[in-house]
């Protein structure tokens, strides 16, 4: 295989790639945010205790993670058709990639809250914070370098994820590694999406790292 | 000013039931500077959140200027609590904001507007003298400059009460002193009512106009500062001034003298040994300077029983020097 030929296909599932790890961050990080202050809010002593409730949430987080994504990608194909219409092609491939990825992000996002300092929180109770100020101003606020430092990761995992969704059509650059340069034989195309993967990779972290460094003021 | 009447507060954990606070009613005044001094687990802090009510107390009530917080619904509290000023043993700073953007977190909360709140915070970071740090963050501070921080922002929505929790207590010496000395100039300028917990006498000592002994739970003693150390068998005489247990020297009688307020009283050595013709030898002694006034202990020794030294004793009493036998 050329240049000439690999060059278009490259493209192709880097574009595959960017697009259902980019749409999946997104959902992501709004759906972990929710469980995952849900998750500590809802704890023993939380500002809204709620135990069945958390105990309910922790069980649904424990399960999503526990189920080998490729086996999730596999076992969630009527919740995808009923979602989005089919079960083959790129959108198809976001859903399982969104479903894996909330429970993964919503635990780091419930760390990440842990860490904030409990007097902080008790002096924003003194001077008469309500409980959506406490969340949006304090914890979320104050989390921040951790989340944007979990969600870097969250990324990361989610772009080893996407490997795995040429088995629903939803191409990529872990497709093409698979179908040409393993299948196929052609290391030329192996050693190029592995290359950009890790080029990938270290650019997200890269920017991850800026990021938490310019939030951060401990 | 505050008011605390029955207060009870019991913690529950894997079915043992430990009693914070068993039943404490404690009184401070307007305009004073009020301290609990306690050691650590005696419930000082769960005292303390309780006024704010970031505790809710089992039984009694908690009144600050003329409301019973605990009577009101959820909403009206939060109001309330934004009349009462808290500071922090551990700052309890946001990492994340600048100086400026600490002080302003209250005012946010309280509504004030974007420019009305620059303006205020300005004036608080004067007041507190960090005037020239507004931009930085909590992180790039001394620890007296975040408890300088710490005040400001409790002071933000012009408070009648300010709650210390240990707020030097992370402080080195000096620190500390010049932290008293802003929370004692508070309470002169703007007529600020303290009440503030501690571990440490020298709180009691430097600042406080009454205190309270709180020991597993209950008050022991309280009152003003200066009555409690001159009251013989006080709590808080016997921590601010140290004697130690009584030698073993026989054929003598070892007193504890409470030295009163004024100078006068003072010459009573001198006195004794005029009068009776006895040779009296100083053990051990104790003078600070308290709350304005000066007040302190003499441990002496007189020679013969007590029953030889009635005599002398009874001139100690009727002098008003309070007078305890200790051996």
């Amino acid at each position: 295989m050329t240049w000439a030929d690999l060059g278009p296909l490259l493209w192709q599932g880097a574009k595959e790639t960017g697009y259902m790890v980019g749409v999946s961050t997104v959902l992501t990080a709004i759906g972990g945010l929710l469980l995952g202050v849900l998750l500590v809010l809802t704890a023993r002593g939380g500002l809204l205790a709620a135990r069945p409730v958390h105990a309910a949430l922790g069980l649904i987080v424990n399960i999503g993670r526990s189920l080998p994504f490729i086996i999730l990608l596999v076992a969630i194909i009527p919740f995808t058709r009923a979602l989005v219409g089919t079960t083959i092609g790129t959108a198809a491939a976001i859903v399982p990639l969104t479903v894996a990825a909330i429970p993964f992000f919503a635990r780091i996002v419930e760390t990440a809250i842990r860490e904030v300092d409990r007097d902080v929180v008790a002096a924003a109770r003194a001077m008469g914070a309500s409980r959506p100020e406490i969340v949006f101003k304090v914890l979320l606020r104050e989390a921040r370098p951790g989340l944007v430092a979990g969600l870097t990761i969250t990324v990361i995992a989610l772009i080893g994820y996407s490997a795995m969704a040429g088995v629903v059509g939803g191409g990529g650059l872990g497709d093409l590694a698979i179908r040409y340069g393993y299948q196929r034989f052609e290391n030329s195309v192996m050693v190029a999406t592995v290359v950009l993967l890790v080029v990938f990779v270290q650019l997200i972290q890269s920017l991850g790292d800026l990021i938490v460094r310019w939030l951060s003021h401990k | 000013m505050i008011q605390i009447e029955g207060l009870r507060k019991a913690y529950h954990s894997r079915g043992r039931t430990v009693v914070a606070v068993d039943g404490v009613d404690l009184e401070v005044r307007e305009g004073e500077v009020y301290g609990v001094l306690g050691r650590s687990g005696a419930g000082k802090s769960t005292l303390l959140r309780c006024v704010n009510l970031l505790e809710r107390p089992d039984a009694g009530t908690v009144t600050v200027d003329g409301v019973d917080l605990t009577a009101l619904p959820e909403r009206r509290l939060r109001q309330h609590r934004q009349r009462i000023g808290m500071i922090h043993q551990h700052f309890a700073l946001l990492s994340s904001r600048t100086v400026a953007g600490n002080v302003a977190f209250p005012l946010e909360v309280m509504g004030v507007d974007r420019r009305e709140r620059a303006q205020r915070v300005a004036e608080l970071l004067d007041l507190v003298g960090l005037g020239d740090r507004a931009r930085a963050y909590p992180a790039q501070l001394s620890g007296g400059q975040k408890q300088r921080v710490g005040i400001a922002r409790a002071l933000a929505g012009r408070p009648t009460v300010l709650l210390s929790d240990e707020a030097t207590s992370a402080l080195d010496p000096e620190t500390t002193a010049s932290i008293l000395e802003l929370l004692r100039d508070l309470n002169r300028r703007l007529g600020l009512t303290i009440l503030l917990i501690t571990h440490e006498m020298e709180v009691v000592k430097r600042i406080c106009d009454s205190a309270a002994v709180l020991r597993e739970g209950r008050i022991v003693e309280s009152g003003r500062v200066r009555d409690l150390l001159t009251r013989p068998g006080s709590a808080l005489g016997q921590e601010i001034f140290r004697l130690g247990p009584p030698p073993d020297l026989p054929g003598t009688t070892i007193v504890d003298v409470t030295l009163p307020d004024d100078s006068a009283g003072r010459s009573f050595v001198a006195d004794l040994a005029r009068r009776y013709d006895v040779d009296v030898r100083i053990l051990a002694g104790s003078i600070e300077t308290v709350a304005d006034g000066q007040a302190g202990r003499l441990r002496i020794a007189l020679p013969g029983s007590a029953e030889v030294n009635e005599a002398p004793l009874r001139r100690l009493r009727e002098a008003g020097l309070a007078v305890e036998v200790a051996r």
